[in-house]
């Protein structure tokens, strides 16, 4: 198969890149090793929109964050993506903390950060009365903001797909050739050439590389633990709360999601790139961590525990740039936090890095630029109704914690990247992702998911390839 | 908006019990809401026998015993409507609720009755650490899976956590072919009923480990190893008592949580303890004319002791729908030494008699359960043995009730052989 | 000498049982010692399992109908997992008389339309 241009990795910033390339006359073909898209670090990060005071001025980090931030809100509204812009601030606990903010304040006006506020103790607990009593002040920053970061991988993802681009799932790159016009790349699925590659491979993107012979960076995988707590602690807190940032990171934030739950974490861990393992000394630190800025947080509604892999790299910066050694190969690596708020701004970097490099750009004549899904619980009473009138399986609620119905699920089933496992409908429409995590739903779901692929139930994963869920029928079966 | 007498929120064993006992008690113009495809709650998948033997006196598995009630209330005119969810309960009674068939519905009820049951705690509510692989089950959906859908969850198990739905799948599961390798439990006491450790483990030579609890989770994509570590008296593992089994499988039988979520919303009072409503003698809630049983209520280890609770809940809803309402002054119920909590949490002075519902916090031998009005004691009940797996309960007379003077009882354990209240392993 | 932990209450007495002459020690109550006698002598237990539908249901919930000797328990379970029904059954209907020469019988315990 030939493309003008082929995305290895489909988190959210390949995502990202092939939303902005659809926009183009061109064959974009996306090859994501795992069975479904978003299944990296983009399911699993804390979800945050940062404001961008945070890199050094001057990066590409820099730009790309406050870009990002900037279109952030209106690619959400555009694409469906839940968003909350809630602002974020960054506590003082200390004196040190106080010196800490003032270089944050600064480096966030020279990056062009909008808003930025130095506030007293007594300002910051009007907006967060859950606060600790250690507070000094904060740094308020209030473009920063929360997303639902795997459904933009998919909004973004989707619409490159329905704007023309080709996606392979379980299509791992084994081997890249040069050839006379530019690469062959050989997975599982079949080789695919195209004179142009993106390298947006995440946590292994130094592999992808070193498949063409480069060798100019090293992925450094850094681990971070999160607990994800019940909506009944979802408003503990309305902003982002960050701690200072010191050596070992920007340490353990404190957060509600869009989806209504507060998320409390990472801490950071050197660690093989898939390794997603919770650890109980890596929790107990997230736990005591957090409980310095927000005291009252109550660890007996945790729900769920996960670890996500930042893609960090031997570079300072962000690796965004044609590989010196291999032309036409261009390296968007190192993505790291504020990757998730860079994406936006990434995939446009993208499409200028690839006609800097040769690529011819045509606008296409016709570009969709929308995409809508059905959230049954967000729905007016009548719209309710006139839904369910519609499809009767709008009526039936198949996760109750959720209140997510078959007709979502269903939906989520015939979209351009249906999903395959019960975790890629929980990702999907939030079936199981509530307080009993799928104890009463994961049974229908797995059913659903066979009826409307066509699949026998035992072929129905719990996530990426691997993860069975049944090993087979009791007593042999019925005869079929 | 429509409007039925009384709704029934749940249609297993506690919501089909009170919507009997109401019609009983002449209350004609009852529905039944329930959230499944057909009525009996999880009844449906607790195949096993055992249930009953106080209610019919002879030993059910779990669908005969819902199906009796199924078939009672298919003699009546109750309206049970499966496939429905309700969204939402407002403290003027008025349910918002959304089913294929009817579409999204409000419906306002002269009287409710909470019966929505519990939920499994999840691996996220203990924070067990280690891989996120797949292979980890609430023991049960793997019921549901094994029972219902007639589907093995895998072929080598460990069970973490002694509850009897863990203990009946450890007896499950190798019936069907399975490998049960252990079961373990973090406390030094089982939560499960004896006879269950007897017929499910012992009867199958599966091992129970006493104070230990699961310290990793290992495996790239299915579960591949677990590791199960002692624990001290502070539950913390002890380091260098590691054992390693090599399973495909982890279930979880690790406790049960009331779910409230409706009844919060809906502004009822809830006991932290139980995690379901604080209730009066008749099981009525904060809210006037809202009743709670069964596992809504507090966890129960026999459905015999749900219907029963549920016919009372059912009787008392009657009774607020013709006009009569309990009255005297309000007596709470204090958890004294040793008991965990009390259902009701309170009564009116002047009922006719008061069965109170509780657990013990640790096990005891030859100990007592007194009742305490103030200083004073006014009933004292001898018990050889009590664990808090099993549910215990005294049963107070008008003659004494009326004598009391206080504005609370006490409910406490006077301690013989154990004297500082430590739990003594069971064998 | 066996040990045993008696199940006919929750208090759980923990039982001796001679082997030989089935005297039981270490019993709160007569019932404790008929059954330790039993356990040791003869100890039986109720199968309950379900069998193939062969239709949109998958399984039907099955129960021996009286307690079956305990070593029985396997053969019984490999006789019910042969079954294959369709519906209708009632609450009782024998699927296996006599299963496993037990003289119990494998009914079912839901009705399937």
């Amino acid at each position: 198969m030939k493309y003008d241009v082929i995305i290895i990795g489909c988190g959210v910033v390949g995502a990202a890149c092939a939303y902005q390339l659809s926009r183009y006359a061109l064959r974009v073909g996306i090859l994501e090793a795992s069975n479904d898209v978003a299944n990296g670090t983009t399911k699993a990060n804390s979800a945050i929109v940062h404001a961008g005071y945070d890199p050094l001025p001057g990066t590409k980090m820099a730009r790309l964050n406050v870009r990002g931030t900037e279109l952030m809100g209106a690619l959400c509204r555009k694409l469906d993506v839940p968003y909350r812009n809630n602002g974020s601030l960054v506590l003082s606990l200390s004196e040190e903390d106080d010196a800490a903010l003032r270089t944050l304040y600064e480096r966030g006006l020279a990056n062009g950060v909008p808003g930025l506020r130095l506030l007293s103790r007594e300002e910051t607990l009007a907006l967060e009365p859950n606060l600790s009593p250690e507070l000094r002040g904060a740094l308020l920053a209030p473009s920063a903001g929360i997303v639902n970061p795997w459904e933009l991988c998919y909004a973004l993802a989707e619409t490159a797909l329905r704007n023309g681009a080709e996606l392979r799932l379980s299509a791992p790159v084994t081997a890249i050739e040069r050839q006379e016009e530019g690469w062959r790349l050989r997975t599982p699925k079949g080789d695919f050439s195209a004179p142009y590659v993106l390298n947006c491979a995440g946590t292994l993107s130094d592999r992808i590389a070193a498949l063409v012979g480069d060798e100019s960076f090293h992925i450094r995988p850094a681990k971070g633990e999160y607990f994800l707590l019940d909506k009944s602690e979802g408003t503990r807190v309305e902003h982002v709360i960050f701690q200072c940032p010191s050596k070992l990171g920007k340490g353990v934030l404190v957060s509600p999601t869009v989806h209504g739950n507060l998320l409390v974490g990472p801490n950071a861990a050197p660690s093989d790139p898939e390794d997603t393992a919770n650890s109980a000394q890596g929790l107990a630190f997230v736990r005591s961590s957090a409980q310095r800025s927000v005291p009252g947080i109550n660890f007996r509604e945790n729900i769920r525990n996960f670890a996500g892999v930042r893609a960090n790299s031997d570079s300072e910066d962000f690796i965004i740039e044609e590989s010196s050694v291999a032309p036409g190969f261009i390296h968007i690596a190192g993505i790291r936090s504020p990757g998730l708020s860079a994406a936006p701004a990434i995939g446009e970097e993208a499409v200028l890095l690839l006609r800097q490099a040769g690529l011819e750009l045509k606008e296409k004549a016709e570009f969709i630029d929308s995409r809508r899904r059905v959230r049954f619980h967000e729905l007016s009473e009548q719209e309710k109704n006139e839904l369910i009138a519609q499809d009767p399986r709008y009526g039936r609620v198949i996760c109750r914690c959720e209140t997510v119905t078959e007709g979502e699920i269903v939906a989520a089933l015939h979209t351009p990247i249906p999903p395959v496992s019960v975790n890629g409908v929980k990702r999907r429409v939030g079936a199981g992702m509530g307080r009993c995590q799928g104890g009463f739903c994961g049974p229908r779901v797995q059913e659903i998911i066979a009826r409307e692929l066509g699949l026998d139930p035992t072929e129905v994963l719990m996530d990426w390839e691997g993860t069975w869920v049944l090993c087979g029928e009791t007593k042999g079966g019925a005869a079929q | 908006m429509k409007h039925y007498d009384l709704v029934v929120i749940g249609g297993g064993p506690a919501g089909l019990a009170a919507a009997l006992a109401a019609y009983e008690q002449g209350i004609g113009n009852i529905l039944i809401l329930e959230r499944d495809n057909q009525a009996g709650g999880i009844l449906n998948q607790c195949i096993h026998n055992g249930f009953g033997l106080h209610r019919f006196k002879e030993e059910l598995t779990g669908p005969e015993y819902a199906g009796r009630f199924i078939e009672l209330v298919k003699q009546t005119d109750i309206e049970v409507r499966t496939d429905t969810m309700v969204l939402e309960l407002d403290e003027n009674r008025v349910l918002h609720t959304v089913s294929p068939q009817h579409g999204y519905e409000a419906i306002q009820a002269g009287a409710v009755i909470l019966a929505m049951g519990c939920r499994e705690r999840t691996r996220g509510a203990i924070s067990i650490p280690g891989a996120r692989c797949s292979g980890i089950f609430t023991a049960g959906a793997a019921q549901r899976f094994l029972n219902m859908e007639g589907y093995m969850v895998g072929k080598r198990v460990v069970i973490l956590g002694s509850g009897d739905i863990g203990l009946i799948m450890a007896r499950r599961m190798t019936l069907e072919g399975a490998k049960v390798l252990a079961c373990v439990e973090l406390m030094p006491y089982s939560g499960g009923l004896t006879r269950n450790i007897v017929q499910c483990l012992n009867d199958f030579d599966i091992p129970l480990y006493l104070s230990h609890t699961v310290t990793d989770i290992r495996g790239k994509n299915r579960l591949e190893q677990v590791v199960v570590s002692q624990v001290d008296e502070k539950r913390n593992p002890i380091p260098g008592t590691e054992m390693v089994f090599d399973c495909d499988t982890l279930l979880l039988s690790v406790g049960l949580l009331p779910e409230n979520e409706l009844s919060r919303q809906a502004g009822v009072e809830i006991d932290p303890r139980t995690n379901g409503p604080v209730v009066w003698e008749n099981r009525e809630c904060s809210i006037p004319g809202v009743f709670a049983c069964g596992n809504v209520l507090h966890v129960h280890d026999l459905v015999d002791y749900v219907s029963a609770e549920s016919e009372q809940a059912g009787k008392a809803a009657a009774a607020y729908l013709q006009g009569l309402r309990p009255e005297g002054p309000e007596i709470r119920l204090k958890n004294g030494n040793g008991v965990g909590y009390t259902v009701p949490q309170r009564f009116h002075k002047g009922a006719e008699s008061l069965e109170i519902f509780f657990r013990v916090r640790a096990i005891y031998k030859n100990a007592a359960i007194r009742v305490m009005d103030g200083e004073a004691q006014i009933a004292r009940f001898k018990r050889e043995h009590m664990a808090p797996g099993e549910m215990e309960t005294v049963k107070l007379p008008k003659v004494l009730l009326d004598r009391v003077k206080g504005d609370s009882l006490t409910v406490e354990i006077e301690e013989s052989t154990v004297g500082d209240g430590s739990p003594v392993p069971q064998a | 000498m066996k040990e045993i932990i008696c199940i006919t209450c929750p208090k759980g007495c923990h039982l001796k049982v001679d082997e030989e002459s089935f005297t039981v020690t270490g019993n709160a109550c007569p019932r404790g010692a008929v059954y330790g006698a039993n356990e040791l002598r003869n100890p039986v237990r109720v199968v309950t399992s379900t069998v193939v539908v062969e239709g949109p249901q998958r399984r039907l919930p099955v129960k021996t109908d009286r307690p079956i000797p305990k070593g029985k328990m396997f053969e019984v379970m490999e006789e019910i997992a042969k079954v294959r029904i369709t519906g209708p059954v009632k609450v009782g209907d024998v699927l296996i008389p006599n299963v496993a020469g037990t003289e119990g019988n494998v009914v079912a315990t839901k009705n399937l339309p």
